[in-house]
């Protein structure tokens, strides 16, 4: 959880770089998100204010996109593309082997804050599956094998 | 001096591209050897990749697929030794216009862009008045390749005609269907030609102002794209005077947030000014109230990195490939359980036949193909059965399927055509915007109701039918529209699989 110290300048900072630009609001919900994690409820009534919105528009927003998050997620994001090519090269069965050793299901985070699982749907890599993205770096021909090797690395 | 070629392709990067690259950086200062690394983008021979590619003697030379533990052989040669990159059939076979440069240059090489013939397309459209490059694009036959088939010139036509001081450029590169990447590997291998055709389209029509909307799950595209975009206005492609002619043409790129119905263009259009990304009605069409309500282009990516080829070869060299009234060349992404997925561009009028088997190669895991999903979630499963069925749009539409982004996944005899039938359901379900009640309650029923075929309910079959006849009749775009297709293309062509599971529950 931000300081509430701290969130309002760094807030006001995200609105100022984007003043002027139009349609705005999904920009700053990105780069909030980039900055915490997830868009904190604080920071909200702040960018609705900015764009002339109410709260509840901002927040119908918001809830719209599988992207954004209103808490922050496990250190690091494990994600795992549940789309058609990647179903074709045996992404169910990989996926449920995950999650077993995992312990979680879809949109969990482990116990130890590690880990947040989300699926995703096609990263463009689709001749090279199963594919997943873990904290933004691309994985092709996933296995549990290469599971093992790039969770185990990880803090 | 050792020139080497690596791509920074993201699906190269996937499979251990870095990896690569760090290995012949040590084995090249290991052998005292004064190596010059290009990253270019994918040449398209994915299951190849990581593919490197050695100059010998001027020629190029292919080794692949790479890994950290083979660099050697880039030295040496070896079992990963391909030959001459040009002459390998994959490459040979193909017809690349709008992919021509795509993994032969640096694709943030601004000079490289330009000596291979970068720029020739919008040199001859600033000579020409904007209806006379609108008459161009018309008579090149040109149409919409992010899955409408609209044509290209007739859309910018109304908005070269409609009346507004501001109009705008919007290029669609919300790339979400599964099996696609055609968009992704132009972003990342030959971002500046998608720049070219969108200041083309903006010239042609009196825009002044663009966006590149793209999505969160490609953040390298997005990094490749978002560097060129910097190197194109430092360079005079984009900003105040576009190459020094005094008119003005600026550009932005702007990223989704993990919604597959902001595809739709008027979702798009809504995500962009800052709204729920959900589906607008038409009329109003975007052309005529788009962005902020006035006169908007919207454009696929293909479809408007197509333009400078041809504004640079002339209309009729570009409709003098295809069939019928498809015109040109399309990038087929071939993927899935396949032996050789990749990128092949080639004039329409393929058989599927000849797709998936002699380019292909049948499937990866050896097995016999059941099925073919077409166009991504909202196409249609084919079989075996079509495989003479020639890659065209009218073609396709004959036949109850689409043929989309041109994205084909191929799956082997081990699939279950209920399962897939119950996702494309589940994923309309998940990724309906919520307007229409068809899409929004039916893609759940739709969910339960396999669920019940699942467990053996014989009479749920019907009930699916008419389901998918409500949601085809009622539903305001394709993504609630079109979901029956590939589901009640599952249940037409593998009525055992739906049957199997009943007998398997009694
Ligand atoms: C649910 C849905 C998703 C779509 N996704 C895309 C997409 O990712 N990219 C795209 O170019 N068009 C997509 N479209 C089609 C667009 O609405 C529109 O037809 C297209 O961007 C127009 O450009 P074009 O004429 O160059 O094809 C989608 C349509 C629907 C209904
Ligand atoms: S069909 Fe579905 S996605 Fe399309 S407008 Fe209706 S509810 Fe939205
Ligand atoms: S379907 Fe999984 S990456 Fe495209």
């Amino acid at each position: 959880m931000p300081d509430s110290a701290d969130l309002e300048p760094r807030v006001r900072e995200i609105l100022d770089a984007h003043s002027g630009v139009e349609g705005a609001l999904l920009p700053i919900l990105h780069a909030v998100q980039d900055a915490f994690g997830y868009v904190p409820e604080e920071a909200l009534p702040l960018i609705a204010a900015d764009q002339t919105l109410s709260k509840a528009e901002a927040y119908g927003v918001l809830t719209f996109y599988h992207d954004f998050r209103t808490r922050p997620a496990g250190r690091h994001v494990l994600k795992l593309c549940r789309a058609e090519a990647c179903k074709a090269m045996g992404a169910d069965r990989l996926h449920t082997q995950i999650r077993t050793k995992l312990g979680i299901d879809w949109h969990g985070t482990t116990a130890d804050g590690r880990i947040t699982l989300e699926p995703v749907f096609c990263l463009g890599l689709c001749a090279n599956g199963p594919s997943a993205m873990i904290d933004g770096r691309v994985v092709g021909r996933l296995d549990t094998a290469k599971f093992d090797a790039i969770v185990g690395g990880l803090e | 001096m050792m020139k080497v070629w690596i791509p920074r392709d993201a699906a190269a990067r996937a499979l251990g591209a870095e990896e690569v690259v760090a290995a012949l950086r040590a084995e090249a200062r290991r052998r005292g050897a004064d190596l010059t690394l290009v990253r270019n983008g994918s040449r398209g021979m994915l299951w190849l990749e990581p593919l490197a590619e050695v100059e010998i003697d001027g020629i190029r030379h292919a080794f692949g697929p790479m890994t950290p533990e083979t660099v050697g052989q880039l030295f040496d040669g070896g079992a990963l030794a391909l030959g001459p990159t040009e002459d390998l059939p994959w490459m040979k076979a193909q017809t690349r216009l709008t992919f021509a440069r795509v993994g032969v240059i640096d694709p943030l090489s601004f000079a490289e862009f330009r000596s291979h013939g970068g720029l020739a397309g919008l040199t001859r459209a600033l000579a020409m008045d904007g209806a006379a490059v609108v008459a161009e694009v018309t008579a090149s036959g040109l149409r919409g390749r992010g899955g409408a088939g609209f044509p290209t010139g007739i859309k910018w036509k109304t908005v070269h005609d409609a009346a507004g001081a501001r109009k705008y450029i919007v290029c669609n590169a919300d790339e979400g269907d599964s099996a696609t990447f055609a968009d992704r590997m132009i972003m990342e291998g030959d971002p500046f030609t998608l720049i070219e055709g969108m200041v083309i389209a903006g010239l042609a029509v009196g825009a002044t102002t663009g966006f590149i909307y793209s999505r969160s799950e490609y953040p390298d595209a997005n990094a490749a794209m978002a560097e060129a975009l910097q190197i194109a206005r430092d360079e005079g492609l984009i900003g105040p005077s576009v190459l020094g002619s005094g008119r003005a043409f600026d550009l932005d790129l702007r990223i989704g947030a993990g919604a597959y119905v902001c595809g739709e263009e008027t979702a798009l259009l809504n995500s962009l000014e800052g709204k729920r990304g959900v589906v607008r009605a038409k009329p109003p069409l975007p052309a005529l109230q788009g962005f902020m309500g006035r006169p908007t282009v919207v454009n696929n990516v293909i479809s408007l990195a197509s333009v400078p080829a041809i504004l640079a070869q002339g209309a009729a060299a570009y409709a003098a490939l295809g069939i019928g009234r498809s015109k040109g060349t399309i990038p087929l992404q071939i993927a899935g359980n396949v032996r050789r997925g990749g990128l092949f561009e080639a004039a329409f009028g393929l058989s599927l036949g000849q797709i998936v088997n002699e380019i292909g190669g049948g499937t990866a895991s050896g097995r016999p193909v059941k099925a073919v999903q077409v166009g991504g979630p909202l196409g249609a499963y084919l079989t075996p059965g079509q495989f003479d069925l020639p890659f065209g749009y009218e073609e396709y539409a004959g036949q109850d399927a689409l043929i989309g982004h041109a994205g084909l996944t191929v799956f082997d005899d081990s699939t279950d055509m209920l399962e897939m039938a119950r996702f494309a359901m589940e994923f309309c379900a998940i990724e309906s915007c919520g307007k229409c009640t068809p899409c929004r309650i039916g893609a759940v029923r739709g969910v339960e109701t396999l669920d019940r075929i699942a467990r053996g309910d014989a009479d749920a079959i019907s009930l699916l039918t008419d389901l998918c006849a409500t949601m085809k009749a009622g539903s305001l775009c394709a993504l609630g529209g079109f979901t029956p297709y590939p589901v009640l293309s599952a249940l037409t062509h593998f009525p055992g699989d739906f049957l199997r599971a009943r007998e398997a529950a009694e």
